[in-house]
């Protein structure tokens, strides 16, 4: 923005009179998080250029030292095990690990300890790497250099971190502020500069903020030598665009207010430096104490593992409680017979005398035996698929958006599955379905409506009726001779759009797509009401708070404007030859191809007053002094806002103007009136005494003071006409929306738009047609006025007719579309309504919710969430979707175009809304299979596995003694069976991506739960036991008496334990292998690797030393290997296990095929590529029934067309 | 929060170039392991597969049961359960009193060989309801002690047959304390057939687990006597009965090798058994076996394995022909469109 440009200094004291809610991003956007200062907390007190008294109490604050880690060095170890023991399953591990150290453990301690501190300790070094990286983007933040008065007049560099309050520091074009400053004084001699606020709110316009009179004089280093003052504020709040503070400076009190206070994390621009004094540090800035957390959100499929874990806790206490009552008996009645035992010992844990005690020592040592029922290793095997998962989101190139670079992110990992279950997506308009790029298009002045070219919407509309018909004439509908006329019509109407838009798009300017030769090029000097369009052009060029930049190349000027609303009128004002070319002190330039178009005259008009735009106020004026020293009121808002001020006298076009914002709003346009008014010398200035009183005043009342005086001078206005942006859809919205119709999704919109304009994004995006029956619930707002509780009656008829007319529908093709304001949601959102409303909703194929406050975004968001039970997402872009966002089960951020608010309080982030179908059509149906199926696996092997210690103990007189020896059972679940597992949780693919998103229909198997139901999960349980009781009895049957080798020696524990592992370890591995159905080389190497694990570990385990003390010395080599017994006992019962299995899903796919089954089939044998034309046809009947969508809206059209000729 | 340097004084115009490459940097980089493009095998579950999968298995594990049958039948097995008949009928209401007493515990027994018996010829004896397999057993051995000569004093787990007053007890612990202390003296024909008791042991028990210098020491001569009593002149490595003994059993019904008779046993052979009915098995009313028996290739008499296999192989084969039915009767084309969802209900998804 430097070089190449020329800015013009300029002084505009009076602009930003409310510079409250900074957020004019877009006008349609409801008030944001506008807190009024409350209760006491102004006790913050600042010694200007004195940091040493603030060294001590009571004004020691606290240091510019920023962390936004979890932990620290000291805090980690005890802070991050915390964490990891609120897990249940963990804390159950770690108490039997303490348990271990006792005599009454099962286990060798160090099988149990290990387990558990590899678990935790990966988990706790993921969280260590998650937080150092936090540390080191911390530390560089607070090792930047700031340079800081020294007392003496001179500056000298400082790392932010030791920046203390009361310092003055100076920071120069480009630098971020190190804290929050009270601007002293800038480069320009008028004391304002430029700030760029990305960071803080996501709004890429620079700000202008303005330093005090009194300290605007401090001009250099030295003259800083003896300055002092006090500073009197309020306490650190969030609240970035409130300040109330006062500064004592020179024995005279000036108040201070936002525009003087320069944010941390903001950038200085266009301005060569400045001098802040700081006021708050570290923690206390507002970018700070602005940054929320995001609320830890939990997939539903992990919520119902937790059940399964409690399922299988409460298996797990049934066994431990049979396995003492066994113990009791035995001990009590057998024991004493035992000789061999020598009971009772001197522990009493086989005590006969004391068989309860026994009996509960007993009880824990069983509940740590049986603990493999419960897999350790779960979470951390889910941790690492969803992380890898969460990967392939990030690097897939198909979610990469080549304009803006942006990548997808997921940037919390888990909820990847959750991805693939979406009943619901609310979303948000602008910025999201919209571009938020404003493009000036028609104006209706003094009555009379300019601009030929259409808009997205009448294009997409013109477009999309042509498509109906040809969608049609594929179908082979028997043409009618109607309507051979209306293909000509819109053919017609098409090719002049089309050409039209052509035209447009050789000379495209920016912000600009007017068209229309009575006012172009000077054309307009010969209108009947010239007068009014002069008037017109010189508001939109005046009536503004956008700042001009000249390019030194080309000598155009650029605009930096707060709204891109705003930008559009300045060059639009620009093209009809009204340049805005400079800012002054006093006010605006304006190089006028008036009164000859040929040769421009630079005009000043000085700014008396700025009356800025609030989404509250819906409106902005100025008051100008024109060279004839006439004074102006120049006013531009909302139609509804302009209408109820005009004066009687200038009603004259308020008819005509009417019809026309109609019109746009029907094109999906955006509407502004512009309207001014005379003020006479005197009215003006009784007027400006009092506004400059209320702009003086102090307090909180503040405020509505300034908005009330406003209010008065905004009265008595006369209209001139009305201006029609378009903002933008963005690309491949309407098809992602239909995709997603298609694959079964609801799709509500809720926007802080007026009704008219949203309703007309609706018929943009196809969430509306013609046809649709629209329920609209809106207040009457002369009931409004009358009293609270009719209007709240009159609110719940309109629903409750509604619902009725939904009820009562015959027709099954009827399509019902809810519009509700916000102020009517204020009310259906109340606890007695809600529930009536959302039934509503829930019938409509379309909801449309216009004028909503992101507060009611959240509420909204939460309703659906909870009163329907379906998992919501929402998707949005600016910081009011951050509630939204927060609220719904998963936030989706746009990450292309605005700022990052959004995105930074999100759980996945995409650069374009069209990127959503890919996200969830694609990565949400492969990650929830991909997690189901690995939940299940996972329970089964465990099942499988954790039985045949249970089964026994049953014959080791429920004595706690395992079969296996204590390092298989460790590596069983870390080493020797987690990584297959893995494998399917990060690979495994049903069918490829190009089906999931021809297919979208096969989406609604996620939302469906059709693969982690109770049954499934139950089916795999019983799988499990199924398997153990084989693994377990076909082994004991084949080793317990006899001799298994030649050399006639018979089988000891040890080698019934190995044998009966080996077993279990190929009877699960081959189980992957039937249940995954993508072989990829890795799933090849990583299951035979698993199986030759096992193998090479008994090989190695057999020559270790420790091996002599556990009778495992050369098990495999010496023992089992020579035993043909051995293998053939591993043979038959991995296939004894897997059989039932087997017939059940080749019995599924022969009788009963999933879609995907099919599919696969039709992969398989290329049936796709060789008939073509089946395989179109069944894409485009594998979709949900839908009543959103521009596919749906040809359906519609066919059944009319055929009820046409059914009549006939 | 704070993205990026500050130090973007280069910024302004030629900021739309240097955007340019750090757009590219972004981009993720194409790869099929990234774009989740792996080349894979798809294997689906064709009717040829499933019939064929059944029918291999079936194929292969009819002959593995045949053989195993075969193999499990070749072996002559002669159990002769003894507990009762060894105790004189007229002290068999007080077994325990007997077998704790001083009497002669010899007893004689007659075995018939049913069927010519090839040599070697493993002798067993077999206990049931003995738990080898409880824990409190399990755990009360010193392995260090076993192995080593300088760990005497390592008898930690052993407890309470670790010490006497004369020192540490080598062999320590219950399990060795318990030894099984019967024996068995064979004759056929008044000849005596020899019972090799070398060699019943795993070989790598001998050379490494049990020590070659670790003799016994005080063992069995605490106030309880347990079973047998090893001589203190042969080292733990040559104790083999001690050696199959210390290698705990998985079930409470378990055989244990105690020798080999090295020569061929003919049908309808009369053998002589000179039994000494030492251990206390009447205490938990445990049965005995004496068990002479031959091995296959597969180990001893199993019929389970080859029954096991056949059905399996039998039930695979059946399976396969229901299969075969299924899509005979009910024939499903493969990748057939009108099987999908919305062709089968085309009313309600």
């Amino acid at each position: 923005m430097t070089r190449g440009r020329i800015r013009a200094k300029f002084r505009r004291s009076s602009l930003y009179t409310f510079a409250t809610c900074r957020r004019p991003h877009t006008s349609d956007e409801e008030e944001t998080t506008c807190l009024p200062v409350q209760g006491p907390g102004y006790s913050r007190v600042v010694q200007c250029n004195q940091p040493y008294l603030h060294e001590i109490k009571p004004l020691k604050y606290c240091t510019n030292y920023i962390s936004t880690t979890k932990y620290n060095f000291i805090t980690f170890i005890p802070k991050a095990i915390f964490e990891q023991f609120r897990r249940v399953a963990n804390l159950y591990f770690l108490l039997a690990a303490a348990l271990s150290l006792t005599p009454v453990t099962p286990f060798a301690p160090l099988s149990v300890i290990a387990p558990l501190v590899f678990v935790v300790g990966l988990s706790m070094a993921k969280e260590a790497m998650e937080d150092w990286r936090r540390f080191v983007q911390d530390m560089k933040v607070n090792l930047r250099k700031a340079s800081v008065h020294k007392q003496d007049g001179t500056f000298g560099p400082m790392p932010w971190m030791k920046i203390r309050v009361g310092d003055v520091v100076k920071v120069e074009k480009d630098q971020f502020f190190p804290a929050d400053l009270l601007f002293l004084s800038s480069s320009y001699e008028d004391g304002i500069c430029y700030v760029e606020t990305m960071n803080l709110d996501g709004e890429t316009n620079l700000k202008v903020k303005r330093a005090l009179e009194v300290t605007q004089n401090i001009e250099d280093d030295s003259s800083l030598k003896d300055f002092s003052g006090t500073i009197k504020c309020e306490d650190p709040n969030s609240s970035l665009y409130n300040f109330v503070g006062k500064m004592e400076y020179d024995c005279k009190v000036y108040p201070i207010d936002p525009s003087q206070i320069l944010l941390r994390d903001s950038k200085l621009r266009n301005t060569a430096y400045v001098y802040g004094v700081v006021v708050f540090t570290g923690q206390d800035s507002k970018v700070m104490q602005n940054s929320t957390k995001s609320p830890s959100k939990r997939s539903t499929i992990e919520k119902q593992m937790d059940k399964i874990i409690y399922i299988l806790f409460i298996v797990l206490v049934v066994m431990s409680v049979m396995s003492s009552i066994g113990f009791i008996m035995k001990t009590k009645y057998d024991l004493p017979n035992w000789w061999y035992l020598q009971v009772p010992d001197h522990e009493h844990l086989y005590d006969p005398q004391q068989p309860l005690q026994s009996g509960f020592y007993h009880l824990v040592t069983a509940l740590m035996l049986y603990g493999y029922l419960i897999p350790i290793s779960l979470y951390v095997s889910i941790e690492v698929v969803k992380v890898l998962q969460a990967h392939f989101i990030n690097k897939d190139i198909h979610m990469f958006d080549e304009e803006t670079g942006t990548p997808a992110q997921a940037r919390t990992s888990n909820l990847n599955e959750e991805l693939g279950q979406v009943d619901t997506i609310l979303s948000d308009k602008t910025g999201t379905l919209t571009c938020n790029q404003m493009d000036f298009i028609k104006c209706s002045i003094a009555g009379i409506a300019y601009g030929t070219l259409p808009s997205d919407v009448e294009l997409a509309a013109a477009e999309q009726m042509v498509m109906d018909m040809d969608g049609q004439g594929k179908r082979g509908m028997p043409q009618s001779v109607e309507k051979g006329c209306e293909f000509v019509k819109s053919d017609i109407q098409l090719e002049t759009v089309v050409t039209a838009k052509d035209d447009m798009l050789k000379h495209p300017i920016k912000g600009f797509s007017f068209e229309d030769k009575r006012l172009m090029s000077g054309n307009w000097f010969n209108e009947s009401t010239a007068d009014n369009i002069l008037l017109f052009f010189r508001i939109l060029s005046v009536c503004h708070t956008a700042i001009p930049e000249q390019n030194e190349e080309t000598g155009t000027y650029t605009y930096e404007a707060e709204s891109p609303d705003e930008g559009a009128f300045l060059i639009a004002a620009r093209e009809f030859g009204f340049e805005l070319s400079k800012r002054t002190q006093l006010g605006v330039h304006v190089r006028e191809r008036y009164p000859s178009y040929e040769d421009p005259v630079e005009r000043e008009y000085k700014v008396l007053n700025l009356l800025d735009f609030t989404s509250k106020r819906k409106r902005m004026s100025v008051i100008v002094r024109d060279e004839n020293d006439q004074i102006l009121l120049l006013c531009k808002g909302a139609d509804s806002i302009i209408f109820e001020r005009l004066a009687n006298g200038g009603k004259e076009y308020l008819d005509v103007t009417t019809t026309h914002l109609n019109d746009y709003g029907e094109a999906g346009l955006r509407t502004l009136a512009i309207a001014y008014k005379k003020l006479d010398e005197a009215e003006y200035n009784a007027w400006n005494d009092e506004f400059n009183r209320a702009k003086t005043s102090f307090g909180s009342d503040r405020e509505a003071n300034l908005e009330r005086v406003s209010d008065m001078m905004e009265r008595d206005l006369i209209l001139v006409g009305a201006t029609a942006v378009e903002d933008k859809l963005q690309k491949g919205v309407p098809q992602c929306i239909d995709k997603l119709a298609l694959a079964g999704l609801k799709i509500w919109v809720l926007t802080g738009d007026k009704m008219e304009t949203a309703i007309n994004i609706g018929f943009s995006c196809s969430l509306l047609r013609q046809g649709m029956k629209q329920i609209c619930i809106a207040v009457n707002p002369e009931v409004f006025v009358s009293n609270e509780s009719s209007v709240e009656e009159g609110i719940l008829k309109q629903i409750t007719d509604g619902f009725q007319m939904v009820k009562q529908e015959k027709d099954p093709h009827a399509a019902y579309a809810l519009i509700i304001d916000g102020k009517t949601l204020a009310y259906a959102l109340e606890d007695d309504m809600k529930h009536i409303f959302l039934r509503l909703a829930v019938e409509c194929a379309s909801v449309i919710c216009c004028r909503v406050s992101p507060k009611q975004k959240a509420l909204v968001t939460r309703l659906v969430k909870e009163g329907t039970g379906k998992i919501t997402l929402a998707i949005g872009d600016g910081a009011n979707d951050v509630g939204m966002i927060q609220e719904a089960d998963i936030g989706v951020g746009i990450s292309g175009c605005e700022g990052m608010q959004a995105v930074m309080a999100s759980d996945f982030a995409i650069a374009e809304f069209r990127f959503l179908e890919r996200l969830l059509v694609v990565h949400g149906h492969w990650c929830y299979k991909r997690i189901a199926q690995m939940i299940c696996y996972f329970f089964y092997k465990n099942i499988a596995f954790g039985l045949t210690i249970f089964y026994f103990e049953m014959f080791a007189g429920f004595s706690g003694q395992s079969v296996y020896d204590d390092w298989y059972m460790l590596l069983f679940n870390v080493v020797l069976t987690s990584l297959p597992v893995i494998s399917l949780g990060v690979f495994e693919q049903d069918v490829d991506s190009e089906v999931c998103l021809q297919f979208p229909t096969l989406y609604q198997q996620g939302p469906k739960n059709l693969f982690f139901d109770w049954l499934r999960i139950f089916g795999w349980m019983a799988n499990g036991l199924y398997a153990s009781l084989i693994i377990f009895f076909l082994n004991i049957i084949i080793f317990y008496d006899q001799a298994f080798r030649a050399s006639g020696q018979t089988a000891d524990m040890t080698a019934v334990g190995t044998a009966m592992m080996t077993s279990v370890l190929w009877a699960v591995n081959v189980q992957i292998v039937l249940t995954m159905s993508h072989f990829t080389w890795i799933q090849h190497v990583l299951i035979v690797a698993s199986i030759a694990t096992w193998y090479l570990f008994l090989l190695v385990y057999g020559e270790l030393r420790h091996a002599l003390e556990v009778n495992a010395f050369r098990i495999l080599l010496e023992i089992l290997a020579p035993a043909p017994i051995y293998w053939s006992s591993t043979l038959l019962v991995t296939v004894v296990c897997n059989l039932p299995y087997f017939a059940h899903i080749s019995l599924q796919r022969s009788l009963n095929p999933l879609d995907h089954h099919i599919i696969q089939e039709i992969k398989y044998y290329k049936k796709d590529i060789e008939d073509g034309r089946m395989w179109s046809r069944e894409r485009s009947k594998a979709r949900q029934k839908t009543k959103i969508g521009f596919s749906a809206r040809v359906d519609a059209k066919i059944r009319q067309l055929k009820g046409r000729l059914h009549k006939k | 929060m704070n993205s990026g340097t500050p130090s973007s004084s280069a910024a302004g115009a030629g900021s739309a170039d240097s955007i340019a490459p750090r757009r590219n940097s972004k981009r993720p980089k194409y790869s099929r392991f990234t774009q989740q493009e792996l080349p894979a095998c798809k294997p689906i579950l064709t009717p040829k597969w499933v019939i064929g999968t059944f029918l291999l298995v079936s194929v292969i594990f009819i002959p593995i049961g045949v053989v195993s049958l075969f193999a499990s039948r070749d072996v002559v097995e002669i159990v002769d359960r003894y507990e009762t008949e060894c105790i004189p009928e007229t002290l068999r209401n007080d077994k325990v009193g007997f077998i704790q007493s001083d009497r002669s515990k010899t007893c004689q027994r007659t075995l018939r060989v049913p069927k010519n018996m090839k040599q070697p010829i493993y002798v067993y004896y077999q206990l049931d309801n003995f738990y080898q397999n409880h824990r409190r057993y399990v755990k009360s051995r010193s392995d260090q002690q076993l192995r080593n000569n300088g760990s005497l004093q390592d008898t930690g787990p052993c407890k309470p047959e670790d010490n006497t007053a004369g020192g540490p007890i080598v062999p320590c612990g219950l399990i060795a304390w318990s030894l099984f202390n019967d024996t068995y003296g064979f004759t056929r024909n008044n000849q005596q057939l020899d019972v090799n008791k070398k060699g019943i042991s795993w070989k790598s028990d001998r050379e490494h687990k049990f020590g070659k210098n670790v003799f016994p020491r005080n063992f069995q001569s605490g106030t309880l006597k347990g079973g047998a009593t090893l001589n203190p002149n042969v080292s733990l490595s040559e104790q083999e009965d001690l050696i199959v003994w210390m290698r705990t059993a998985a079930l409470p019904t378990f055989r244990k090798l105690y020798g080999k008779i090295e020569v061929d046993l003919q049908r309808d052979d009369l053998i002589n058994v000179t039994l000494e009915n030492n251990y206390n098995t009447y205490s938990f009313s445990g049965k005995k076996k004496l068990v002479l028996s031959t091995t296959s290739w597969l180990g001893g008499k199993n019929d389970f394995v080859g029954i096991a296999y056949l059905t399996v192989g039998g039930l695979c084969f059946f399976l396969a022909l229901v299969f075969l039915l299924i899509y005979l009767i009910k024939p499903r084309q493969l990748g057939d469109p009108s099987y999908l969802s919305w062709n089968r209900n085309p009313s309600g998804h």
